[in-house]
């Protein structure tokens, strides 16, 4: 019994190898195909005659007539599910003029992975990197390519603000380079409260900070806690507590100070820094103003701290966090008539209406026609636009259309992110990852918790900083 | 002999007794929590917030009758007196008991000037429960958006029957493979003299400590260069290599307790140490391979960081569809109540059918035989 | 005679040939071939695992060909040589580029001599990875292993053994995204205030007995033993399954005649159980140590090891790849690596030269 089953076993094997055998030869020559070499040949091929450059360069041009037809570009990201397939369907007809294939692989973990994939010499063609510091980790080993020499300067200058373009150059071994283009932004600087309770109950927007405090104030008087805050968030847990203390830095101090600060010039331990903080901790623990009380921040999880906004009767009236919470909501609220935002006002006036915001940028990190075809497609906002319809994306590209945004509230992020007076990116996400990802998230919740103080949290993040 | 007998069975039906209840008990602190999440992946995402999973169990709860509006003019700052009774508003939104029984509580906060009456009601079995979560972890969720002039547009999301096949077929060698390997190896070190056993023996102890991330970058280099990145061989080979210490040590410990006898006995015989391995101590040896492959098979089973590196998304295991459907942010993160129970399947298939292998005496039945 | 087996010879060296010629085949096969993935699975299984075992069977088969005294030499090469060649190439040689590493700056270039040592031994957070590490290791292993002991002794004597048992040993088919889920909705806490119901096992318990709910894994350093109380109920079974694979290998005969002798359970326990299974009850020890020590998923996936509870494998995974630092990342790896050293050599006391052949 045992014997015949081994038997059998074998045979099938070897039956099974013979086909591979025949298999493999068949399938064998395809294989075979040489990518590197057919690179060469392109990169050295002259621009064929009767293909007019486009604004963002040659490449983009010699796609469009069809030169690079049945290649592939590979291509990385954090963002997957619902999200990998819009992009998917919005890079559709770029893929169907061109015939270029764009393989898009999301990963969860996405830090560990692209490190690995970079230092094993695996990475894919174009990488979105949703933080600029892990960018310029791997642009400080000399790995992405400049882009500027990719994409026509001039384009990308009048594509993009000058801030996005600054924030986009980073230190290379041999000087600065344009490590990457912005693809997607978004907004953190608002507030999220649900408009028809809001109205029914008599409240009015604030304009001002102590308007808010005053509201804040006002509705804890009525019986409510105001604010719904979680910072929970696994391994990254403490990064909303981040984005809240460098709203109040950039209203309570100068550009100048907050851009020392994300450089590590300006100390966390020094008075600019500790008089943001008390801002935030004014609303923070105070436990008649926070939902669930200071303790419950921690052990909240950001995506579901904004849902007691929307019971009925709300339990909470605020919610300040980045554009892309609305995907979190509940499902079936109306955008601009169950809910609505506004921006989180200034405090001093002397600072203005400052914006803070992230975004991801794609960096390329294989230098091949193809590629630089679809980079400089990138720079459009054209590129943008299905995804912008779909929903969840916000375009940091200056030829993109207001019109093209599907929802009211999308919108007016939008406009308020193009209109802002000064306009700063999320500092943790500038930072070195040992502060930025690391310390900074880690002391700030250790720091509301309640297991440490304050002068150890900040103390503590500056001891991390690397030398 | 014969007068202690009633005695004996007393006792053993006592300690039978005993042996059942403390295993009840701690089995149940071990599916309380498991128990919990099942129930959880069959409510629907809103109600998972605001009760308990318990509270599916039927249970009495207040439930409103009617509402009582307060006059414009009653002061909600001081002292309120409803139907007779008066309280603060602080009291009056923690509920009081009235003295028919009801409850009165106030609607939300003072602006709003509502009180619910409450009764007291017998809840049965909560209804709202549907396999919402596992439809769309295992068909994919219906991602909808507009385009451009409007139109809903409906994809279907990466369903998991791909990721299921991918991961039987990196498991399975994953786990055949290591073990036999494991097993020639313990087998060596065991009964084979050979000049630096002892040191290499050290050696693999020694590495069972080593965290396998260290090893990511170099290995996935050498792939590169092989050629063998994103196949699944180099995936097994990955598997083996990371699970071969911890498999030769418990393969080892058991083949090393052997008795010497029976080998003693076979070389006399003149057999060779591979027909003693095949014939011999491989049979014997079944209780610790079937138990041994239950965990490699379970590790490699619920791997995601292994297969991110050295598989990649192209024939992505179902640890990595799973990551995927909770969103870049987690915002879908309910899903896994239903996704955990979806990948349990397979590995506990497998615990029961080799569990049948961990039989009392197969050792000794053979050892006498 | 003699043509015979050089004849034997050529066929196996042939077959050698052959077997590896067919593999090579499978794998372009299997890299390159657009079938159905039902039959790239099936093939794979097979051409994986009867591969393998071919070329064992192949490479014994030319060893025992060799003349006599050759034979015992060459042997334990075929024998142990594979696994140990996975071991150099996998963990081996990265753990020698990781002491490397260790004396080397962020990027892995310099030489920062100790430095990254004097980080990892006075750096407050590594400290206190140390401290929980050890907490892990005492009592996560104390728990895991006395209570799959327990299991497995008292489960031996029920009717519903497997069910027992398939209860404790559900867990481990949990991945740890799926037991992270699990245990967020035992520990979740929802906060005080009105009109807030606690969604978490544990605070509806605490709160039915009229106490207070409580941020369970917030509360240093209480909140790493609600931590490991997780390890434990995953790792359970993995001891439970060893221990009673064990206990039926003592035979029934000897149990029997102990009770015959008026023994009493307890004395049957540790006369005779504990002592017949003491190799593997110290293996299980050792691979639960070993476990607590390269722990990092829990915490990863619970705290993040915020809070105090980080520990040193998930310390070491942020610096090298969230804080992309290699040079302190590996110094922490080596330091890892020192901390089994006493139980390395606690385990070569079991390695009895003598008997093998």
């Amino acid at each position: 019994m045992k014997k015949t089953f081994w038997q059998l076993f074998a045979l099938l094997l070897i039956a099974s190898m013979l086909l591979a055998a025949c298999g493999g030869a068949a399938t064998q020559a395809p294989a075979q195909t040489e990518a590197p070499a057919a690179t060469e040949a392109a990169t050295d091929a002259p621009a064929p005659a009767g293909v007019e450059a486009l604004p963002q360069g040659q490449e983009l041009a010699n796609a469009y007539a069809g030169e690079y037809s049945g290649t592939v570009v590979t291509m990385s990201g954090p963002f997957t599910d619902a999200d990998a397939v819009i992009f998917e369907e919005s890079i559709k007809s770029f893929e169907e003029a061109t015939g270029i294939d764009i393989q898009y692989a999301g990963s969860k973990e996405f830090e560990a992975s692209i490190r690995v994939a970079v230092e094993g010499g695996t990475v894919t063609d174009i990488v979105d990197f949703p933080q600029p510091g892990l960018l310029a980790s791997f642009v400080a080993q000399g790995k992405a390519i400049d882009v500027s020499t990719v994409i026509n300067p001039d384009w990308l200058a009048e594509n993009y603000i000058e801030s996005w373009l600054q924030m986009g150059t980073m230190e290379g071994p041999d000087g600065p380079i344009m490590a990457g283009i912005w693809a997607r932004a978004n907004g953190k600087s608002f507030v999220f409260y649900p408009k028809a309770a809001f109205d029914a109950a008599g409240y009015t927007v604030p304009e001002t900070w102590e308007e808010m405090m005053e509201l804040t104030a006002q509705i804890a008087s009525d019986g409510d806690t105001p604010w719904c805050i979680g910072i929970e968030s696994g391994a990254a847990t403490g990064w909303t507590m981040t984005d809240w203390l460098e709203e109040t830095m950039l209203r309570t101090t100068s550009l100048e100070n907050y851009d020392a600060w994300v450089a590590g010039e300006l100390k966390f331990d020094s008075p600019e820094v500790r008089n943001a903080l008390k801002y935030v901790t004014d609303i923070w623990f105070n436990d008649a103003y926070v939902y669930g009380g200071r303790k419950s921040i921690p052990a909240t999880f950001f995506g579901d701290a904004p849902a007691p906004m929307f019971d009925n009767p709300p339990k909470c009236w605020f919610h300040r966090q980045g554009n892309f919470i609305t995907s979190f909501f509940p499902e079936g609220l109306n955008p601009g008539v169950d809910y609505d935002f506004f921006y989180l006002p200034p405090i001093d006036p002397a600072y203005g209406k400052p914006v803070l915001g992230a975004g991801d940028i794609y960096a390329m990190f294989n230098d091949r026609p193809e590629v630089r075809a679809v980079m400089q497609y990138f720079s459009t906002g054209e590129s943008l636009r299905g995804w912008i319809e779909a929903g969840g994306a916000i375009s940091p590209h200056n030829d993109s259309d207001l019109d093209w945004y599907g929802d009211p509230v999308t919108r007016k992020v939008a406009e308020v992110l193009k209109n802002a007076s000064s306009f700063r990116f999320d500092g943790s996400d500038l930072m070195p990852g040992a502060v930025g990802a690391g310390s900074f998230w880690k002391s700030m919740t250790d720091y509301v918790s309640g297991s440490i103080d304050e002068d150890t949290a900040l103390q503590q993040i500056d001891a991390s900083w690397p030398k | 002999m014969n007068a202690k007998k009633p005695s004996l069975d007393r006792q053993k039906k006592l300690s039978n007794f005993f042996v059942n209840f403390v295993l009840i008990v701690i089995c149940l602190i071990w599916i309380v929590p498991t128990l919990g999440v099942f129930i959880t992946s069959f409510r629907n995402s809103q109600n998972i917030f605001k009760s308990g999973w318990w509270t599916i169990l039927p249970h009495r709860e207040y439930v409103k009758t009617e509402e009582i509006k307060l006059a414009d003019n009653v002061d909600v700052d001081g002292p309120i007196t409803v139907n007779g009774v008066t309280r603060t508003f602080e009291e009056w939104r923690a509920g009081v008991l009235m003295p028919d029984g009801t409850q009165l509580i106030w609607f939300g906060n003072k602006r709003t000037r509502q009180i619910d009456v409450q009764t007291l009601e017998w809840k049965w079995f909560e209804t709202d429960l549907s396999l919402e979560n596992y439809t769309n972890v295992l068909s994919g969720k219906e991602i909808r958006f507009k385009d451009g002039s409007g139109n809903e547009i409906v994809r279907q999301g990466n369903n998991l029957s791909t990721a299921f096949l991918n991961s039987i077929a990196v498991a399975v060698p994953a786990t055949i493979i290591p073990i036999l390997i494991a097993a020639f190896a313990a087998y060596g070190f065991a009964w084979m003299n050979f000049p630096g056993r002892k040191f290499l023996f050290t050696l693999v102890v020694a590495l069972l400590v080593v965290p396998l991330q260290i090893a990511l970058v170099p290995i996935l280099q050498d792939y590169t260069k092989l050629g063998i990145n994103g196949t699944f061989l180099g995936i097994w080979l990955a598997h083996a290599g990371f699970g071969l210490p911890l498999a030769i040590y418990l393969l080892f410990n058991y083949i090393n307790q052997l008795p010497r006898d029976i080998l003693e006995s076979a070389f006399i015989d003149g057999a060779s140490h591979f027909t003693i391995f095949t014939n011999l101590i491989l049979p014997l040896s079944i209780p610790a391979l079937a138990s041994f492959a239950i965990f490699q098979f379970l590790w490699v089973w619920n791997d995601y960081l292994v297969g991110l590196i050295f598989l990649g998304d192209q024939n992505r295991v179902l640890t990595m569809a799973l990551a995927a459907i909770v969103g870049e942010k987690g915002q879908d993160w309910h899903l896994l109540t239903a996704g955990a129970f979806i990948s349990m399947i397979l590995p506990l298939t497998v615990f029961f059918a080799l569990q049948r292998f961990f039989v009392r005496g197969l050792l000794a039945g053979s050892v006498k035989g | 005679m003699k043509n015979s087996k050089a004849l034997q010879f050529v066929l196996a060296i042939g077959t050698m040939l052959l077997t590896l010629f067919l593999l090579q085949r499978g794998f372009i096969f299997l890299r390159d071939a657009a079938v159905s993935k039902i039959v790239i699975v099936v093939f794979a299984i097979l051409w994986g695992v009867g591969g393998v075992a071919a070329l064992y069977t192949v490479a014994n088969w030319i060893v025992e060909l060799l003349p006599t005294d050759w034979v015992p030499r060459i042997q334990p090469i075929v024998f142990v040589g594979p696994g140990l060649a996975l071991l150099f190439w996998f963990l081996a040689i990265p753990v020698f580029r990781t002491l490397v590493l260790s004396f080397r700056g962020p990027n892995g270039q310099g030489f920062d001599g100790i430095d990254n040592y004097i980080f990892a031994f006075t750096d407050r957070i590594m400290l206190e990875t140390f401290r929980n590490n050890l907490l892990w290791m005492v009592f996560g292993t104390l728990f895991c292993v006395g209570l799959g002991l327990i299991i497995a002794v008292l489960a031996d004597r029920s009717k519903y053994e497997a069910i027992y048992k398939a209860i404790i040993f559900m867990p481990m088919a949990i991945s740890f995204v799926g037991a992270g889920v699990i245990w967020k909705f035992v520990y979740t806490y929802k906060g005080e205030g009105s009109g807030i119901s606690e969604i978490g096992l544990l605070n509806a318990i605490v709160l039915a007995f009229g106490g207070q709910s409580q941020p369970w894994l917030l509360i240093p350093p209480w909140n790493n033993f609600f931590l490991i109380a997780i390890m434990v109920w995953l790792q359970t079974g993995f001891a439970m399954v060893i221990l009673s694979s064990a206990i039926k290998g003592i035979p029934a005969e000897m149990m029997e005649a102990s009770r015959i002798d008026g023994a009493n359970e307890f004395q049957i326990f540790f006369r005779i159980i504990i002592p017949s299974i003491q190799g593997t009850l110290i293996t299980v020890t050792t691979t639960i140590v070993i476990f607590s020590l390269k722990l990092f998923d829990v915490v990863r996936v619970m705290t993040g090891g915020n809070n105090g509870t980080n520990v040193i494998a998930n310390e070491f995974y942020l610096q090298r790849f969230t804080y992309g630092d290699a040079g302190q990342a590996s110094a922490i790896a080596v330091i890892l690596l020192l901390a089994v050293v006493p139980v390395m050599i606690y385990n070569l006391r079991q390695f009895r030269e003598s008997r093998a052949f």
